[in-house]
């Protein structure tokens, strides 16, 4: 990249011309990125090695050096433990200049990170977790939600459910905070565009035999079986209710979807499925083209999480080379001053609450006839505009009522 | 009321019938080896493994995977038993559990670094595709092929072990391995075979759960606690115990996700409790 090359050089010779102490604006003359994630557990498909892989393409990309210091990338497993997380954390603001953590998959390792951060004045950059107190009485200043939450998959999926004529509705809910909210949050959704919540049923995470509760499910009549669990379980239930008949007669939206989790479903059983969705790797030529170099080295298509720790970093290294510092309160500035547009996020603006909204995409799972080459997975049915894809700023985060 | 009731009779029925095949397993190599194979649900993890490799590398379809498998698995098993736990015998049979449950590490680690935590789907056979309606449900025809096959498979194998003089020879050789192989028997070689067909049962229960459930690195440990509780309330080591529990438990637990769906994972270690209560020896144990 030439030009930022020059414009490197330039900011360089200004800085020097300016004196000492902007020179040392970059603390411990290197920009340090720490990728949290799951290494080897339940989220190690979606984020996990892939992220880190995101993370190592960005400080590439954006040319190894932000400001002529360079770029470090360094990773760890959280193994989804909050303690570990924040002890991790801890260790890498004291002891190894960490400046900035992203991805944090699992929201109890970002919550558990993000107080510490916050009292480091450090940034944390989120892509994996979905919960949404992230950014509502949890929230804290020195924090991004970069790529989704629970709210914006619910939504997408319920609202756009409901208007291509799915009215009455059944939840198998993973029996958890987690679940329940995304039940919660779906089911206000639902009732809000004219839909019905005939029942629920609460299943015990971790469930491997569905096969009771979708007869339930089934027993209800319900049009629509929403399926307000994660992971394994989602694979699961969809391989389940396939197999029971229920995919004839009623249809299956899966509430917190990936598009690993499609690939190892395969299309012959997750078909017809809608879902909801960050970003997709076939959408456009600069998505497909960041897609490729990323499939080179991880031999599998990116994931919204893993695309997104590329588009969180990539924004962070703007601000922090438009701010001309790595200070953290001048740079969170600067990330919410820059929109994001690039081939990961639409339209995104990252608010008070640390929130970025953009446009999501609701997408219906392709039938193995349709699908022409791998990963040929979606359809993409409509683009949800940020204002309507994201709740507006929740007023219990303390950022918010300034 | 009644019909929904008996859908759930009947799911129940059929996951009883996967943890009778797990605990039959579990249960013949306590009872004739002494010896508490940590390592089973890593071997039902394999067999779903080795059939879905079978399928994809190989193009080797799911009736030759139901023959092959437990085959190859077993002699896997054969060899671990022949290596390391043969040194154990006649020790606490803590340092068989520890082996076995270090074993059981091993194989999901390897498996989970080389094909990732979220696994893959193994298809329904051609021939036990689709299903019948029966008017309170819908069942499909390849959960009928599972029930009626574990029970040929495990009222067989009692009745091998319970019935015939190859059984004898086993059973002998729990309660006196040294006056056995006076009498010319080559005791080892019927440790070797008995564990390789606990495993192989083990592995033919993966090729079975394949189908229905994703076939991933993790899939064993999470079914292994419940089909150890299994063994626990059937009595250790007894093999009748075992299978009628299992198939029990699972009406009990497919009732209780019928009724009060939270409690569904935990029914099966209240029961375990108040039958240890009643009879610390199990339902079918004998006290030792």
């Amino acid at each position: 990249m030439p030009r930022t090359n020059r414009s490197l050089v330039l900011t360089a010779a200004l800085a020097f011309c300016l004196g000492g102490p902007v020179a040392a604006q970059i603390s411990d003359g290197v920009v340090k990125v720490g990728v949290l994630t799951d290494m080897t557990g339940a989220y190690s498909d979606l984020a996990g090695p892939g992220s880190v892989i995101a993370a190592q393409m960005a400080a590439e990309d954006f040319g190894g050096k932000v400001l002529g210091k360079p770029i470090v990338v360094i990773s760890s497993d959280h193994q989804n433990k909050p303690d570990i997380a924040s002890t991790t954390a801890r260790r890498w603001f004291d002891e190894q200049q960490v400046d900035v953590i992203a991805d944090l998959v699992t929201s109890s390792t970002a919550l558990a990170v993000m107080p510490v951060a916050a009292e480091k004045k450090r940034i944390t950059l989120l892509s994996g977790p979905g919960s949404t107190p992230i950014v509502g009485e949890k929230c804290t200043a020195y924090n991004v939600h970069y790529t989704y939450n629970t709210y914006a998959m619910a939504a997408g999926t319920g609202r756009a459910v409901v208007q291509q004529g799915g009215k009455t509705w059944f939840f198998i809910t993973a029996d958890y905070v987690f679940g329940k909210s995304l039940e919660g949050d779906t089911s206000k959704v639902v009732e809000a565009a004219g839909g019905k919540v005939l029942g629920d049923v609460k299943a015990p995470f971790p469930t491997t035999d569905f096969s009771s509760y979708l007869l339930q499910a089934q027993g209800s009549g319900a049009q629509i079986i929403g399926l307000a669990n994660a992971g394994a379980d989602t694979i699961n239930a969809i391989k389940q209710a396939n197999e029971f008949g229920l995919t004839k007669k009623q249809s299956l939206a899966g509430l917190l979807v990936f598009l690993s989790d499609i690939h190892s479903l395969g299309l012959a059983t997750a078909k017809g499925m809608y879902l909801t969705t960050a970003f997709y790797w076939d959408r456009d030529d600069a998505s497909r083209a960041w897609s490729k170099r990323f499939f080179e080295r991880h031999k599998k298509m990116p994931t919204m999480v893993q695309a997104g720790v590329y588009s969180e970093l990539m924004h962070y290294f703007a601000a922090v080379k438009a701010a001309g510092t790595d200070d953290a309160d001048k740079v969170m500035a600067k990330m919410r001053e820059m929109p994001v547009n690039d081939f990961f996020a639409k339209n995104g603006r990252i608010g008070a609450d640390g929130l970025n909204r953009h446009d999501m995409f609701l997408v219906q799972v392709k039938s193995p006839e349709e699908s022409k080459y791998p990963w040929d997975y979606y359809r993409i049915v409509k683009t949800i505009p940020a204002a309507e894809a994201f709740q507006p700023p929740d007023t219990s985060c303390p950022l918010v009522k300034k | 009321m009644i019909q929904v009731l008996s859908g759930q009779l009947l799911i129940g029925l059929i996951n009883g019938s996967f943890y009778a095949l797990l605990s039959l397993g579990l249960a013949i190599i306590f009872g004739l080896l002494n010896v508490v194979n940590f390592a089973h649900g890593a071997q039902y993890m394999l067999g779903a493994f080795v059939a879905w490799m079978g399928l994809t590398y190989c193009g080797v379809g799911y009736w030759w995977a139901l023959l092959l498998t437990p085959l190859v698995v077993g002699l896997f098993g054969i060899a671990f038993e022949r290596l390391c736990l043969r040194r154990l015998y006649g020790l606490d049979p803590l340092y068989g559990l520890l082996l076995t449950f270090g074993l059981a590490l091993v194989v999901e680690g390897i498996f989970q670094n080389a094909f990732g935590i979220s696994g893959n789907s193994y298809p329904v056979p051609a021939a036990l595709q689709g299903g019948t309606s029966l008017g309170f449900m819908y069942l499909p025809r390849y959960r009928v092929w599972v029930v009626l096959v574990s029970l040929v498979v495990c009222f067989g194998s009692w009745f091998v072990i319970e019935r015939t003089r190859l059984g004898a020879y086993l059973r002998a050789g729990t309660e006196n391995p040294i006056l056995l192989q006076g009498l010319g028997v080559n005791v080892p070689l019927m440790f070797s075979l008995t564990y390789g067909y606990g495993v192989a049962l083990a592995a033919f229960t993966g090729v079975m759960a394949a189908p229905i459930y994703q076939v991933t690195p993790l899939m064993g440990s999470s079914v292994i606690i419940v089909v150890f509780a299994v063994v626990v309330i059937g009595g250790m080591g007894s093999i009748l115990g075992s299978i009628l529990t299992g198939l029990g438990l699972g009406l009990v637990e497919g009732l209780t996700k019928f009724l009060y769906p939270p409690a569904s994972d935990v029914v099966v270690f209240v029961v375990m409790a108040l039958v240890l209560l009643v009879r610390p020896a199990g339902l079918f144990g004998r006290q030792r």
